[in-house]
């Protein structure tokens, strides 16, 4: 049998293709980019015309990913965690209105915050909006979730959640491919309200719901993911969700001398969970990001210490769990080799050389000098390098699009010049509507659009408001004689400095737009090219 | 058999052209392979780090435990020492000599250097020299991997295979370019481990 050698994300774009998928949305986050990635490059995606093209922000995707299921086609939404933030309101009420084609919505937690602004756990988002949640442990399980979980979905009645971390987005291994289901056809939902959330039809879906929540359960302890494990010593049992089962098997070689529970797929299987407490004297349990399982457990009134986990030190409390912590929480010997040198020094992620933002960085701050520190306002993308040494000029970097406005509260309460940094992509993901806010109250404020012409943190995507910046900003009402176009490179560095102090002194709102293209999409152009 | 090898470097030096390699040297004979990443915002001239496991029984974590790493493969000397808490006692480190600087307090080379030479058992290797001399300073870090190779439970026939079948679809010179860089690598590692 064919092997394919994939990452978690790959084999989940590949298990989604062959659940018969008929589009994906998505905006760009790490670590869930790589599934649109894939769809986008491969071909049987590209021979059933499969939607794959990248969307605004988050929301935009889940709500047109929601439309494709309203006609009937199975669809499936990805993002970062922060990114189900984002998508909260659509995400939630969709499982008031139900799904007509499978809806699949894969959530990449990243617990240490690799590359993130928080270590969120999403299965709270899943638990919240009350659908199943699956969480893979291996590569062949994505691939298996992915693949089958459309199907799941229809038979729910409501989107299921396909949660992955960090680990499982971005580690290779050999999966097995099954066949390719065919797509859904054109097919309008039974029941012609069904996606009218009026109040008098939000109570009836809402009723029912609530009264899916006994079928949920009951999938989850049928599920395949799930399983029990029996083991001799019943000193200890063990709850293993997601992930974490990989490290508990590797602590034993395999052979788990404790009964073991294996969560894949959420509500929690409450029968297993309970033959677990009733046949062993202590519960463990492991968890990739937050305590849920374990607090769910726990309860309000139980202090007999029985269960062990995050919450009682056990494990850490933040962070993402690996195979030597587990063993130190299964009172194992952890190895370690030898210490590291004190000679290493940290190496942090920084702007790679020649890239525009630092242009921008440096002009603004010879420009800003005169005002002093804690002026600048940004947002989520490369350009928040620029609070590292040598440059520091940023303050905050929050949530995608609270340059703008955080920079019009400050203004509002007296703080000028108040300045926003915030990247193209970003602006179009979620600066939109905070520019308007902010023309309409005429705040003065000057704002930098640092365009690059992609989404480059995470690889170099298209950017959706490519070649529209100016006039976006013209239609939200700023006054053209305010808007500027300049090229960030050193040789312009005098009039970069000049146009700054220009529009820092105006009493209004500025939008000065330097424009160069991210090197690393430059130079994969001209690699592609060649 | 078992590999487990920790592929340290900096983002942007290609690391995980390597680990595709052996990853397909590692299927292709049907062995079990797991292969954890760093995607993401460290690929921006951060320290990255790959935990490569391969193994001929199925392999459960995907990342490796302190202390079992059998090789630890930098291709940048002051990233080889970050890992050395995964080093397992009787592991060897395989680094290149050429540093990569992106950051002002780079320690002095010399400090570096002596750190790696008083391990038990490493491979120092100016691999960016080697590469030139192979006819392209591109394929540094498949020297690197034929230093490494002498270190890991492969038939090296398997681990040309894996070049060839990466290197097919860039044409039959690049195949032999990269051919040449991997004997280049092993060859120095076997005079001077």
């Amino acid at each position: 049998m064919q092997k394919h050698l994939f990452l978690g994300v790959e084999a989940i774009g590949q298990g989604a293709i062959d659940g018969g998928m008929s589009g994906v949305y998505a905006y760009p986050g790490t670590p869930s980019t790589e599934i649109t990635e894939f769809i986008q490059e491969n071909e049987l995606a590209e021979q059933r015309n499969i939607h794959r093209q990248w969307s605004a922000n988050e929301k935009t995707a889940y709500e047109a990913a929601l439309g494709m299921s309203y006609a009937g086609k199975r669809a499936m939404v990805c993002m970062k965690h922060v990114g189900l933030n984002v998508a909260a309101d659509a995400f939630v009420n969709s499982a008031m209105t139900g799904i007509n084609g499978g809806l699949i919505v894969t959530v990449a937690d990243d617990p240490s915050m690799h590359s993130s602004q928080n270590e969120q756990d999403s299965r709270f988002y899943g638990r919240f909006a009350m659908v199943p949640v699956l969480e893979p442990s291996n590569q062949q399980e994505a691939y298996d979730m992915a693949r089958n979980g459309f199907q799941l979905s229809e038979k729910a009645g409501v989107p299921v959640m396909l949660r992955i971390t960090t680990r499982m987005a971005h580690s290779r291994a050999g999966i097995i491919r099954k066949d390719v289901l065919e797509e859904n056809q054109l097919r309008l939902p039974h029941d012609p309200k069904q996606f009218i959330l009026l109040p008098a039809i939000a109570r009836r879906r809402y009723n029912l719901l609530l009264q899916s929540q006994d079928a949920f359960l009951q999938m989850s302890e049928e599920s395949e993911y799930n399983k029990y494990l029996d083991g001799p010593d019943k000193s200890l049992g063990i709850v293993a969700c997601g992930i974490s089962f990989n490290y508990l098997m590797e602590c034993f070689d395999g052979q788990c001398p404790y009964p073991v529970v294996k969560v894949s797929q959420y509500p929690l299987p409450a029968k297993m969970i309970k033959r677990l407490r009733l046949e062993c004297n202590q519960l463990l349990v492991l968890e990739e990001g937050a305590p849920l399982v374990e607090e769910m457990l726990k309860g309000f009134f139980d202090e007999s210490s029985i269960i062990k986990g995050r919450l009682d030190n056990t494990l850490p409390r933040a962070g993402e769990l690996n195979p030597d912590l587990v063993a130190k929480a299964l009172g194992l010997e952890v190895q370690s080799g030898m210490p590291v040198p004190e000679v290493v020094a940290n190496r942090p992620p920084a702007l790679c050389q020649g890239c525009g933002h630092q242009d921008v960085y440096r002009a603004m701050n010879e420009a800003l000098a005169e005002y002093g520190r804690g002026r600048v306002f940004s947002d989520i993308g490369c350009y928040t390098l620029g609070a590292l040494p040598p440059y520091e000029t940023i303050s905050t970097c929050v949530d995608m699009g609270a340059s703008i406005t955080m920079a019009k509260g400050a203004a509002d309460a007296g703080l000028i010049p108040a300045v926003a940094v915030i990247g193209d992509s970003t602006f179009a993901h979620s600066g939109i509507t905070g520019l308007l806010d902010a023309v309409n109250e005429k705040a003065n404020m000057t704002i930098v659009i640092s365009d690059n012409e992609s989404v480059s943190m995470t690889g170099g995507q298209d950017s959706s408001a490519y070649g529209k910046i100016e006039t976006i900003c013209q239609g939200v009402g700023v006054d053209p004689a305010h808007i500027h176009v300049i090229i960030p490179l050193r040789k312009n560095h005098e009039e970069m400095v000049e146009l700054f102090r220009k529009e820092l002194a105006y009493e209004g709102i500025s939008v000065i737009i330097p424009r160069r293209e991210c090197i690393q999409r430059a130079s994969r152009r001209k690699r592609n090219k060649a | 058999m078992k590999a487990d090898i920790i592929l340290a470097g900096v983002g942007g030096q290609g690391i995980l052209s390597i680990a595709a390699i052996l990853g397909v040297a590692a299927l292709e004979n049907d062995l079990y392979l797991k292969q954890a990443e760093t995607h993401g915002m460290s690929q921006r001239g951060g320290a990255v780090v790959s935990h490569l496991r391969i193994s001929d029984k199925p392999i459960a974590s995907d990342l490796i435990p302190m202390g079992n790493a059998d090789l630890i493969l930098s291709v940048e000397p002051m990233e080889s020492l970050r890992y050395l808490p995964y080093l397992s006692p009787l592991g060897y480190v395989v680094t290149n000599t050429t540093p990569f600087v992106n950051i002002p307090n780079y320690p002095e080379v010399d400090k570096v250097m002596n750190e790696i030479r008083s391990l038990p058992r490493f491979v120092a290797i100016d691999a960016d020299q080697i590469a030139k001399e192979t006819g392209n300073s591109k394929v540094s870090n498949v020297v690197m991997l034929g230093a490494a190779s002498p270190f890991i439970d492969l038939d090296f026939e398997k681990i040309e295979d894996g070049i060839r079948s990466i290197f097919a679809r860039k044409g039959e010179e690049m195949v032999e370019l990269n051919l040449k860089a991997l004997r280049a690598g092993r060859k120095f590692a076997e005079e001077n481990r």
